[in-house]
């Protein structure tokens, strides 16, 4: 890493491609900018970016508690619904399972989307 | 069963998996290629692939015997396995591709810089992969003695020699087509057999009490009893005895047996009529672990399956075999959408176990008087729709089967002789991994010998629940938490997964007899996990200063988008 910070920015030519699909392509790494782990920005910047990533994932994972933990209890609580059992476990708890999983991707990669504008603004002041 | 088309379909599925092996042998160059397929394959290939080595022998003989014998209750193992990857998702997925490493020990020597906590992490993925490797040796083993009468040893030393040749011989790279290939089979494997016997279920006019309980018998069926078992009535039956019943020999007597417990000695014939209840039995003097687990299930119910959802919850992202996968998404963004893919493939997957479960009650219940539950997904298709047609679905149950041994084994297989590899023989290269994967499969292959009782679905939740008070704890917090330390990581590592491991041995060697102490250690996960987060997070926040001084950069790198850093081509 080079000791003179002048050196380590990147050009950057045009504004930054908004296309989902563009940035996705395995192998595009563009190394347009780079954050400085050392400083105490880079690690506001690091920190804000885990901590919003976090929250998203607790929010699903919250979901899925809700969802999930109190079946044992009901099927407890009701012996007599063993068909009712049968259904549910055997069969619709995976659908949601895929939608939360799902949401959760959107919503991380947005959150990362976002993360990648923010810095890259920064850069280019 | 009627072997003749069984085992050419078995022999097949051994030939296809060697083939497609040796395919990407042709492909497989360099060391990178050798272990992680060069991180260069697609969601797609890649999902299929990580869902081929997940649905295991478990999967796809355990859950459906399980539901036989203990009715629904026991789909929480599907619903399990499959949210095990949302949390894994939700907590672990994309960081963990970013932080570059290969293997769980690699993670933790990453995160941690500590050689020690490397060690034990490895030894840890020893551990539960052998742990996982014993049902699958002893599933191929069943699976050919229901087809052909063959020894119990011999299918899982064919499982052994098989996917030692193709690991040691092509490595990840040949693995990832071979996984892949092996999903579609298994899934074909399920599905088609079990359109027919819905179809034949329904021409029999769609008879329902198999979601009834007690399970009762459909037609006249004739049970001999292999092994000595004790009956538990809480009414009195009548059947047919050709043998021993409570001591006093019987030829072709039909009794009434009164309320209570009967001794039915091995090698008695019972006879039951039609409309009978199926009695339950009670193995605690002779045996089977199914038993031992199941009866505490019975004593604590809601406490059995709080473990068993925390243990596959929280245990799956600890799994070496899923773990090493996800070094082959290129990066992070498609390590997310592989696992949404793979959470797609399984959930489809495990809507056939409880369809298999539901006409195994119906159709087969007398499994659970010989004991050979895992057997019924095998045994269906000629029971429902017999002929030949029975037979050839048969066949294609069993090569699926066959299919479900080889590619979890062989992900273990590969999983577990990378740590050796890498951390206990002396150097690294391409011939000592072959060394490794020798190694890797002979350990649990002559460990299946003494515990060969454990039923299969029920081994591998106690594997599940080894790796959520060891791995998970180590994973969330190394990459969530900034001051977790060396000494807090082993710590933690130590007390949750130790503990965990203690008390699965202990389970295994039937060590406590019945009580609320043999349920806490049936099922360790609901205090083995809290007690793993919290020794780590405590020993951690007592040794402040030994807090890693990369740990900043090493954070942000594991959750950095790959777009944000220049070093990043792994």
């Amino acid at each position: 890493m080079p000791a003179d910070p002048t050196e380590r920015r990147v050009t950057v030519t045009g504004p930054p491609r908004r296309g989902r699909r563009g940035h996705r392509d395995p192998g595009y790494y563009r190394a347009r900018t780079e954050i400085d782990e050392q400083t105490t920005l880079g690690h506001t910047y690091v920190r804000s970016l885990m901590r919003s990533q976090l929250r998203v994932a607790l929010v699903v994972f919250a979901v899925l508690v809700l969802l999930v933990g109190p079946l044992p209890l009901v099927f407890a609580a009701a012996p007599d619904a063993r068909r009712l059992e049968w259904v549910v476990l055997g069969f619709c708890l995976y659908a949601p399972l895929i939608l939360l999983a799902r949401w959760y991707v959107r919503r991380a990669e947005r959150n990362e989307e976002d993360f990648v504008r923010l810095v890259e603004d920064r850069q280019d002041r | 069963m009627n072997s003749s088309y069984a085992v050419p379909a078995v022999a097949l599925v051994v030939v296809a998996t060697v083939l497609v092996g040796a395919f990407g042998l042709r492909i497989s160059r360099t060391t990178s290629d050798f272990y992680v397929a060069s991180r260069t394959v697609g969601p797609r290939l890649n999902a299929a692939a990580i869902s081929g080595e997940y649905l295991s022998a478990a999967s796809f003989l355990g859950i459906a015997g399980l539901v036989l014998v203990q009715g629904p209750d026991m789909l929480w193992y599907p619903v399990g396995y499959t949210a095990g990857y949302l949390v894994l998702l939700l907590f672990v997925a994309a960081p963990l591709r970013r932080s570059g490493a290969y293997t769980l020990p690699d993670f933790a020597e990453a995160r941690l810089a500590s050689r020690t906590v490397r060690r034990l992490a490895g030894a840890f993925v020893v551990g539960v992969g052998w742990l996982y490797l014993l049902p699958q040796l002893r599933g191929a083993g069943l699976t050919l003695t229901v087809l052909t009468g063959a020894p119990d040893a011999l299918g899982g030393l064919i499982v052994a020699v098989v996917v030692v040749a193709t690991v040691a011989a092509g490595g990840m790279r040949s693995i990832t087509f071979v996984q892949a290939f092996q999903y579609w089979l298994k899934l074909t494997a399920l599905f088609v057999p079990a359109l027919f016997l819905v179809l034949a279920w329904q021409n029999a006019g769609a008879p329902t009490h198999a979601f009834d309980e007690p399970a009762t018998f459909r037609d006249r069926r004739v049970v001999d009893v292999q092994d000595t078992l004790s009956l538990k009535l809480d009414r009195p039956l009548t059947v047919t005895v050709t043998g021993t019943v409570d001591g006093s020999p019987r030829r072709d007597t039909r009794v009434t047996l009164p309320e209570g417990t009967h001794r039915i000695t091995a090698g008695t014939r019972l006879t039951f009529a039609r409309g009978t209840r199926v009695p339950a039995t009670d193995r605690g003097t002779n045996g089977g672990m199914s038993t031992s687990l199941a009866e505490s299930r019975e004593e604590r119910p809601l406490y059995a399956t709080y473990g068993l959802i925390l243990a596959t919850f929280l245990g799956t992202m600890g799994l070496p075999h899923v773990v090493v996968r996800f070094y082959t998404s290129p990066h992070g963004v498609a390590a997310r959408r592989t696992t949404v893919a793979v959470l797609a493939l399984i959930g489809l997957f495990y809507l056939l176990p409880p369809v298999y479960g539901a006409l195994g009650r119906l159709y087969t219940p007398e499994l659970t008087l010989t004991g050979e539950t895992d057997a019924a997904v095998l045994l269906l298709p000629d029971r429902v729709v017999g002929g030949l047609g029975g037979d050839l679905l048969g066949a294609l149950v069993a090569g699926g089967a066959f299919a479900a041994f080889l590619s979890t084994a062989s992900g273990l297989t590969m999983a577990v002789a990378g740590v050796l590899t890498q951390d206990v023989l002396p150097s690294r290269g391409v011939r000592h991994f072959r060394l490794g994967t020798v190694l890797a499969m002979a350990v649990p292959l002559a460990a299946s010998v003494p515990v060969g009782g454990l039923p299969v679905a029920d081994a591998v939740g106690l594997a599940f629940a080894v790796s959520a008070s060891s791995f998970c704890p180590l994973l969330v917090l190394g990459i969530w938490w900034r001051r977790l330390t060396p000494p807090g990581a082993a710590a933690g590592m130590l007390a949750g997964g130790g503990s965990a491991f203690c008390a699965v041995a202990a389970t295994m060697a039937r060590l406590p007899g019945t009580g609320s102490l043999h349920a806490l250690l049936a099922w360790p996960a609901l205090w083995s996990v809290p007690l793993g987060f919290l020794t780590m997070i405590l020993v951690s926040l007592a040794t402040p200063g030994r807090v890693p001084p990369q740990t900043g950069a090493i954070l942000a790198r594991f959750h950095l988008p790959e777009e944000l850093r220049a070093e990043v081509k792994a």
